[in-house]
């Protein structure tokens, strides 16, 4: 059995009328890191939280490995290791505490559990802080506590909701080395859900991108970038000016495609940007709009969730 | 086996968090000192109303305060809850094979032993300024044992509101709307025969005022054991229904997140 995440159709509106999920379905194969990404209030907690046993969906089936998430659920708690996005760790507690617990609540006892926390203290780098209370630890240290508190009970499919968010730079990218470790190494099937791009690009063996509910766009990050042609043209705008009108002008230019203007930016798409921002540049100037940069880039995540959810990634992780 | 092991866990891991803050033991060991002297001092001509049977009035006034705090400290269990939902913790043994009942009963042990605690405070204090307990140890432990019982059942409804509501300031505006009135509407303070009769109808029907008669009744002279094993029989049912409704309120907050 090579399938160890299977949703069907899951639907969810929380009370008034918040619709939190439209339909989603999804597949992970063993032993591989499947990323779900979108803006905050896309869907990505919701659907982790019912594969989880956390909460039930309103419609719509889920299996891990193999077990049916809404009627075994005890089954697949002892089959899942969670990450959630708050940390989880008692904070009076020390990391060792907060451990031992965990271990007793999975029927890890005696010389087996000490074997197994004295493992993952190590994995972690948390040996010198492990009789610390987590309350003291710096937040890189305490989301190792939370990841190892996830792993006592050496899951087959591991959840990681927004894992990285808040932590700075260094304790991201060893996190992220972590992660492919676990399924590297140990085969672990690894669900994460992110609203950092990057995170997904660097990560995923598969990415789903989630917007409103459903899934838009799911594929490698590499399938899912190479389906759009071209180099991205970002321009800055000086000026606001009238959307439609820039959009209009620039539509008889060769070679140039998906353009979005808005106020104070123009985005479009070249299949040799180099040679086609002279006369992007000489049809803006005709029109009397002043540009203040010119950014030229190749096909990134942002795009193809600009192209597959319709907005611009950034704009709505502002408004959120 | 499994929810022994469980329920244990749960119970050391609520007293590690209270027993790492200084500053609650201070009040938790204060309190029962404030309340017995104040309460003592300010009211201490009510032995002197006629009508009064009481002896003095801090030996009527111990058992009373006892099951104030029982009921005070075990109301608040539910804020522990609701740290843990804010926390991620609560979210965290929901989705692990945790027993469900032992997230009540761990916490519900705690208050327990808290209340105990508390309990042997009061009666200490209360010998030491001149209150008898005619039948010694064996009463004084009834009387602890139905503030306990009473405790645990306001700790499990609280932890059952605190799932519900899963709002701190919902969870306070509760319990101090119903604490309060219950301990006034029972024989904590003042001998029944002489409050108005509403007060003494409404009583038999409060399970303070249950674990307030059994209390004082089994720690005084002239124990009436009819009472006393009545009250403790209302106070078991109050306690298996309050449990049973904590461990099903589960359901209720996570259909809600």
């Amino acid at each position: 059995m090579t399938e160890m995440v299977v949703a069907q159709e899951l639907r969810k509106t929380y009370p008034g009328e918040i619709r939190a999920l439209a339909g989603l379905s999804l597949t992970v194969e063993r032993g591989t890191i499947f990323a779900l990404a979108g803006p905050n209030g896309a869907g990505k907690s919701t659907t982790v939280k019912i594969l989880t046993t956390l909460t039930l969906p309103d419609s719509g089936r889920a299996w891990i490995a193999g077990m049916d998430v809404l009627a075994q659920p005890n089954r697949v708690r002892h089959a899942i290791g969670v990450v959630g996005q708050k940390t989880g760790c008692t904070p009076e507690a020390t990391g060792r505490e907060n451990l031992v617990m965990q271990g007793e609540i999975y029927g890890l006892t005696g010389r087996a559990l000490d074997a197994r926390i004295g493992e993952l203290l190590e994995r972690f780098d948390l040996v010198d802080a492990a009789d610390r209370p987590t309350r003291t630890l710096s937040g890189g240290m305490r989301r190792r506590v939370d990841v190892a508190l996830g792993l006592v009970n050496r899951p087959q499919v591991l959840f990681l909701d927004e894992p990285t968010t808040g932590l700075d730079p260094e304790a991201r990218s060893e996190l992220w080395e972590e992660i492919e470790r676990l399924a590297g190494d140990e085969e672990m099937t690894i669900l994460v859900t992110t609203h950092y791009l990057e995170e997904a690009d660097r990560l995923a063996d598969q990415l789903a991108i989630v917007d409103r509910g459903r899934i838009v766009a799911q594929g490698t990050p590499d399938t899912l970038k190479s389906e759009l042609r071209g180099d991205a043209i970002h321009i800055e705008l000086a000026e606001t000016v009238d959307a439609a009108r820039v959009e209009s002008a620039l539509r008889s230019l060769r070679g140039l495609s998906e353009i979005r203007a808005e106020p104070r930016a123009l985005r479009a798409r070249a299949a040799d940007a180099s040679s086609a921002i002279p006369a992007v540049l000489g049809a803006l100037e005709s029109e009397g709009v002043a540009v203040s940069s010119v950014t030229v880039a190749r096909p990134s995540l942002d795009d193809v969730y600009l192209r597959h959810a319709g907005r611009i990634y950034r704009d709505i992780e502002e408004a959120a | 086996m499994k929810p022994l092991r469980h329920t244990w866990q749960v119970t050391l891991r609520h007293l590690r968090a209270i027993f790492r803050q200084p500053a609650w033991i201070g009040i938790t060991l204060i309190q029962p000192v404030i309340w017995l002297l104040l309460f003592g001092a300010l009211f201490k001509s009510i032995a002197h109303i006629p009508g009064f049977t009481g002896g003095s009035y801090v030996e009527f006034l111990t058992p009373g305060i006892i099951v104030m705090l029982a009921i005070s400290s075990a109301g608040w269990s539910g804020m522990a809850y609701i740290e843990d939902m804010e926390s991620g913790v609560m979210d965290r043994f929901l989705v692990s094979p945790i027993w469900r009942g032992a997230l009540n009963a761990g916490s519900v042990a705690q208050n327990v032993i808290i209340i105990a605690v508390q309990s042997v405070i009061v009666v200490g204090l209360s010998l030491a300024v001149g209150g008898h307990f005619p039948n010694d140890v064996g009463g004084i432990a009834i009387l602890i044992g139905v503030s306990a019982l009473l405790g645990a059942s306001f700790a499990s409804l609280s932890n059952a509101l605190a799932l519900v509501v899963r709002q701190r300031e919902s969870l306070i505006g509760a319990v101090t709307s119903i604490t309060l009135p219950l301990t006034f509407l029972s024989a904590a303070f003042m001998q029944l025969t002489l409050v108005p009769g509403w007060i003494g109808s409404v009583s038999r029907f409060n399970p303070v005022n249950w674990a307030v008669q059994a209390g004082r009744s089994a720690s005084t002279e002239h124990t009436d054991w009819n009472l006393v094993a009545t009250r403790i029989g209302l106070l078991v049912v109050l306690l298996i229904v309050s449990a049973a409704l904590a461990t099903r309120s589960f359901r209720a907050y996570q259909r809600s997140i």
